[in-house]
């Protein structure tokens, strides 16, 4: 018990004096999943909207399969991933495994899902709602488009904080694909599995206490944009 | 509003409806001219809300035509505006809603400000210009739904049973705003359910049942009496016939006689 607590002591020492080691990896971290969040709001926004807007054969397939995919295994992604980037895989030559590229790849692919899906289902409710007045009024349907994500941005932007809460937490598809290479591929989700296996508590608690705070103020951040939405906008 | 020329009139021929099995519009032929009220009654069902809808071009006909035939008609959707049951307020301030209409309908934005407060104005919304349109209650987002449409300086002004869920002060508001639209020359055509509101705004009823059209007459004559024995029975709040089975239309039982 007493080891327990010197480590947590020793963790809040490397937080409270910014171990260099500590934020090189807390930074590498943001950089990865801010990286592939930003991307997937790319892709899964328009993917979403899409399909909550148009009307075309393989709709109803593909928002099922959209909505399967939010639950892919980080593992399985992060071994496809593996395989299309080893060298003898048909991406090999651009010599992307083991490189933190590999892991905005892996994550684009966990996450992308996840923020088409939930923007589907805030675009598809708010087109029910919409529809007719925005039809009547002689919108066209990218005016729509436009209206409906603009309206919805609140709710959209807690999507996208959940793209970022999966990214940020995931640990099987970047070990794989990163490698978990030092200084160059350790993230704090890969560093404290290494750190706990070696038995090396202080920098393993030091980086789950900012996991863990940062899964927190992304929640908080998501609370207090519906507040705002509801003050603002009584949606 | 009235120098204009006008999109009217708007020609309906041998409309039907039928998005499945059952044909919800049947055979729906009509003129409807420029000025008078045109006010919409029958019981649920009747196909009044799809005939507005199919008016506005909001559902396309299953058969038939909609063709508005006047002189001003090269994009009638400009001149149409559309009020609904439930008012959709999107999600901005009472006068941005309004602001949005002009945009879409191409207002430049050096007159929009100026016709969302005189249409906040109109309505009596005036003080609510900066709030979110959807705080507003049931009764304000509704008259705000008609200031939009009034912003919009419609030629004919659709509205869908306008007045269904609000308190009797409401309505007021709301019927006092649709007599200030027939005295700037908009056409209104309407469904309500209130047979005092139906009295008191229409020049000329329309009593639709099962899909069509059984009765079209001035409205002081259909109130007086009505031709058809199912609009008699719907004045007096029969529901008795609602058991009958074979149902016709009066050119075609003339016939069966």
């Amino acid at each position: 018990m007493n080891d327990i607590w010197a480590a947590l002591g020793a963790a809040i020492t490397l937080i409270t004096h910014a171990d260099e080691g500590l934020m090189e990896i807390v930074f590498l971290s943001l950089r990865v999943s801010l990286g592939a969040v930003v991307i997937s709001t790319l892709f899964g926004l328009p993917i979403g909207a899409a399909l909550a807007l148009f009307k075309f054969p393989g709709r109803k397939s593909l928002t099922i399969l959209v909505n399967a995919l939010m639950g892919l295994p980080p593992v399985v992604v992060g071994l496809v991933v593996y395989l299309m980037l080893s060298r003898s895989g048909p991406f090999g030559v651009f010599g992307l495994l083991f490189t933190p590229t590999a892991m905005v790849i892996a994550q684009v692919i966990l996450v992308t899902p996840i923020i088409a899906a939930l923007t589907r289902q805030v675009i598809e409710s708010l087109w029910e709602e919409y529809d007719e007045q925005l039809r009547s009024l002689g919108a066209t349907t990218l005016q729509a488009l436009q209206t409906l994500l603009w309206d919805a941005r609140f709710v959209l932007t807690t999507a996208v904080l959940a793209g970022f809460g999966r990214a940020s937490a995931e640990v099987g598809a970047v070990m794989i694909v990163g490698g978990n290479i030092d200084h160059v591929t350790r993230v704090m989700t890969t560093t404290i599995a290494l750190e706990v296996s070696k038995g090396d508590l202080p920098l393993a608690l030091g980086l789950g206490i900012i996991l863990v705070t940062l899964s927190v103020g992304v929640n908080a951040l998501a609370s207090i944009l519906k507040d705002v939405a509801q003050r603002r906008q009584g949606a | 509003m009235t120098n204009r020329s006008s999109i009217l009139p708007l020609v309906v021929k041998g409309i039907s409806f039928k998005p499945g099995e059952k044909k919800l519009l049947k055979d729906v032929t009509l003129t409807l001219e420029a000025g008078k009220a045109t006010v919409i009654l029958g019981p649920n069902g009747a196909g009044k809300s799809l005939f507005l809808r199919i008016c506005h071009g909001l559902l396309p006909p299953s058969e038939g035509t909609i063709e508005w035939q006047g002189a001003n008609a090269d994009d009638p959707k400009k001149g149409q505006a559309m009020v609904f049951q439930r008012p959709v307020m999107l999600r901005r301030s009472a006068g941005a809603n309004i602001d949005y209409a002009l945009k879409l309908h191409g207002v430049p934005a050096n007159q929009r400000r100026e016709r969302v407060v005189e249409a906040m104005q109109m309505i009596g919304l005036g003080r609510f210009i900066d709030q979110p349109a959807r705080l507003l209650s049931g009764g304000e987002q509704q008259r705000l739904a008609i200031a939009r449409a009034w912003a919009l300086r419609p030629q004919v002004l659709f509205l869908d049973e306008p007045t269904a869920s609000l308190d009797p002060a409401a309505t007021h508001s709301i019927e006092e705003a649709i007599d200030t639209f027939k005295a700037a020359g908009t056409k209104i055509i309407m469904t309500t359910h209130d047979l005092g509101q139906a009295k008191r705004l229409a020049d000329e009823v329309l009593f639709l049942h099962r899909g069509r059209i059984l009765e079209r007459a001035d409205a002081d004559a259909f109130f007086a009496g009505p031709k058809n024995d199912l609009a008699q029975a719907f004045l007096k709040g029969d529901l008795l016939w609602w058991k009958r089975k074979e149902l016709q239309p009066p050119s075609e039982r003339h016939h069966a006689e």
